[in-house]
């Protein structure tokens, strides 16, 4: 186990230099010139050229990545263009915001889904399956930052209810948690329902009732735990999404996070901080990847007897 | 599409069995599922509404003209769907919003489908060496969230339609690569590729004319369901303020205005997030008919 887990996370460092490498490089074809975005258009051209020599821009790009690598495994960003402070300082302060506001969505998809998804197939073709199914269809089609939009009307500006705004009380999470959590609720119900469905017509679900376990028990300890792989595997997938769905519900609820700062970051030209935070966000849904393939070791017998 | 024919002239009469051909298996098939068929209508009124969106409404005149005497109107038989910020109407930048979202959703996606299909069946068809390097570099793709890999984009490219096509079809053609590779890794082995191979076809000829044909089902339902996805990026990069810019109208882009004056004009935001959901509802709707209509272990 301890030597797959080694294994993975070596993997991930192949990954982690290309994904760096591809977003350096796309980043490098920003217009404009880092140098003026600094010191501003009134600056001297002599000033503007010191500035340039300092900043190293006039070495190839691929020199440039190369001491952006080093600086950035011993912890450093570079420094913003606009507030003149260290990247990494703008991120870690903001980056706790977005790790609440996304495992609470995580949370609470997974909370309300898997027995939204258990139901809907236990109770197959009844009001209760229609009704969480046309849920979770609607679910995976309402834009997030429309649904967004629509709780803040709803919750803050017509009943004020709850703040519209900021991270100011502890219920202030609310809101953005549940608009970024929707997708989450939709696809993982929709799955834990169709993998539900696709065990309890095993054998062995059959063995288990002609026995005389009661119901409730086959589906808990029989059904359940063997159902849970398509649904570990979606929450894999899902983190991606909520990665990029919270730069939106960020944006929407002003909330002090790094999707947010990344936004506000490509308007005012910030290559520093926009690249800060992509690699942030790549960093942290190549981690999510790896949970979810040791959670699949931990569900699955099988899959753990392959490590060792 | 193929149809055998036997003639049995012992007896004098002529028998035909017809084949059905894998369209018309799965026409066949789709037709009984309703609620694809709710998809597929709406996706064909969508078509039309783009299609036709100049009839409807001058672009110039109308979509984009600002009439500030007309600010800010709630719906009314005039403006059915109510007037904007700058007395635009609404519906009728609605219906030339449609064009560009299924425009770029279906460009990028085509576009994706070809460099990732033919990279993948490529990969998948050799395998070794030439497989590994194509699918490490997807990989490393794929590490990177695709609406935040497409916002990294336009934020270095600036917004365009065509940038932004570029954005969402580098995002979306790993996606296609690996399920290309798949499908074309569960047919390379089977007899009639062998069988091709035997008679002495070229690698090309049975790529193209027998392996990938032979994969398309996974292909197509992944299509609609990725068409869906882009049209969501794209509203959600445009009302970043990433995507389309002004006056061009985009759902996404509508939404975003409308937000300043979501407490008294609510219907600014109601109806271009009306519409963006309704295009992907349907688009799920189809994909998911799609799948269970070519997917056999289904039935």
């Amino acid at each position: 186990m301890w030597k797959y887990i080694l294994k993975r996370i070596l993997t991930l460092i192949p990954v982690l230099i290309g994904v760096t490498l591809i977003v350096y490089l796309i980043m490098s074809f920003a217009p404009g010139d880092p140098a003026i975005t600094i010191l501003g258009d009134q600056a001297k051209p002599e000033a503007i050229a010191q500035l340039r020599e300092e900043m190293h821009l006039n070495d190839p790009v691929l020199v440039q990545y190369g001491r952006y690598i080093i600086n950035l495994v011993q912890g450093d960003m570079g420094t913003s263009y606009k507030t003149k402070k260290e990247v990494s300082f703008e991120i870690s302060s903001r980056f706790p915001n977005t790790l609440k506001l996304s495992l609470v969505a995580v949370i609470l998809s997974v909370v309300l889904a898997i027995p939204l998804g258990i139901v809907a197939a236990v109770k197959q073709n009844t009001f209760i399956d229609g009704f969480s199914m046309i849920i979770a269809l609607l679910g995976v089609s309402i834009p997030i930052f429309w649904f967004a939009l629509l709780l803040m009307l709803l919750f803050s500006l017509k009943l004020g209810w709850l703040p519209s705004s900021g991270n100011s009380y502890w219920y202030s999470i609310i809101l953005p948690a549940a608009a970024l959590g929707l997708h989450g609720i939709a696809s993982i119900a929709r799955v834990t329902r169709s993998s539900m469905l696709e065990v309890i017509r095993q054998d062995y679900i059959r063995t288990a009732r002609s026995k005389g376990v009661p119901y409730s028990t086959v589906i808990k300890r029989h059904a359940l735990r063997n159902a849970l792989i398509p649904t570990v595997t979606v929450i894999g997938l899902e983190i991606g999404s909520l990665l990029g769905g919270s730069v939106l519900t960020e944006t929407v609820f002003a909330w002090p996070g790094i999707g947010r700062y990344m936004i506000t970051s490509i308007s005012g030209r910030d290559i520093p901080s926009v690249l800060g935070c992509i690699i942030v966000f790549t960093l942290c849904f190549s981690v999510c990847n790896l949970i979810v393939d040791l959670l699949y070791g931990f569900i699955d017998p099988r899959i753990k007897s392959q490590y060792s | 599409m193929s149809k055998i024919i036997t003639e049995d002239h012992q007896e004098g009469e002529v028998q035909v069995f017809k084949k059905q051909s894998l369209l018309a298996e799965t026409w066949r098939r789709l037709k009984k599922n309703w609620s694809a068929m709710v998809g597929l209508a709406i996706v064909v009124l969508l078509i039309l509404m783009a299609v036709f969106a100049d009839v409807l409404y001058d672009y110039d005149n109308v979509v984009i003209k600002q009439d500030i005497a007309n600010r800010l109107q709630a719906p009314t038989s005039a403006h059915p769907f109510g007037t904007d910020e700058v007395g635009r109407d609404i519906l009728a930048r609605i219906v030339h919003g449609s064009r560009v979202s299924l425009e770029i959703g279906f460009l990028a996606v085509i576009f994706s489908l070809f460099i990732g299909g033919f990279l993948g069946a490529i990969s998948g068809f050799f395998g070794g060496k030439i497989d590994n390097v194509i699918m490490r570099i997807m990989d490393v793709f794929l590490a990177i969230p695709g609406t935040l890999l497409a916002i990294c984009i336009m934020a270095a490219l600036g917004s365009s339609i065509f940038k932004l096509i570029i954005a969402l079809s580098v995002s979306n053609v790993p996606v296609f690569a690996r399920i290309v590779r798949g499908s074309v890794l569960t047919v390379r082995d089977v007899e009639y590729v062998e069988a091709a191979r035997a008679i002495g076809c070229k690698n090309g000829t049975i790529i193209f004319g027998h392996v990938l044909p032979n994969s398309l089902a996974p292909v197509i339902v992944q299509t609609t369901l990725n068409i869906a996805g882009v049209i969501l990026t794209i509203a959600g990069l445009s009302f970043l303020g990433l995507g389309v810019s002004e006056p061009r109208p985009e759902w996404g882009g509508m939404l975003s205005s409308g937000r300043a004056y979501i407490r008294d004009y609510s219907y600014m935001t109601m109806f271009p997030g009306l519409m963006i959901m309704i295009t992907i509802l349907a688009l799920n709707l189809l994909g998911d008919g799609l799948r269970d209509a070519l997917d056999p272990r289904l039935r």
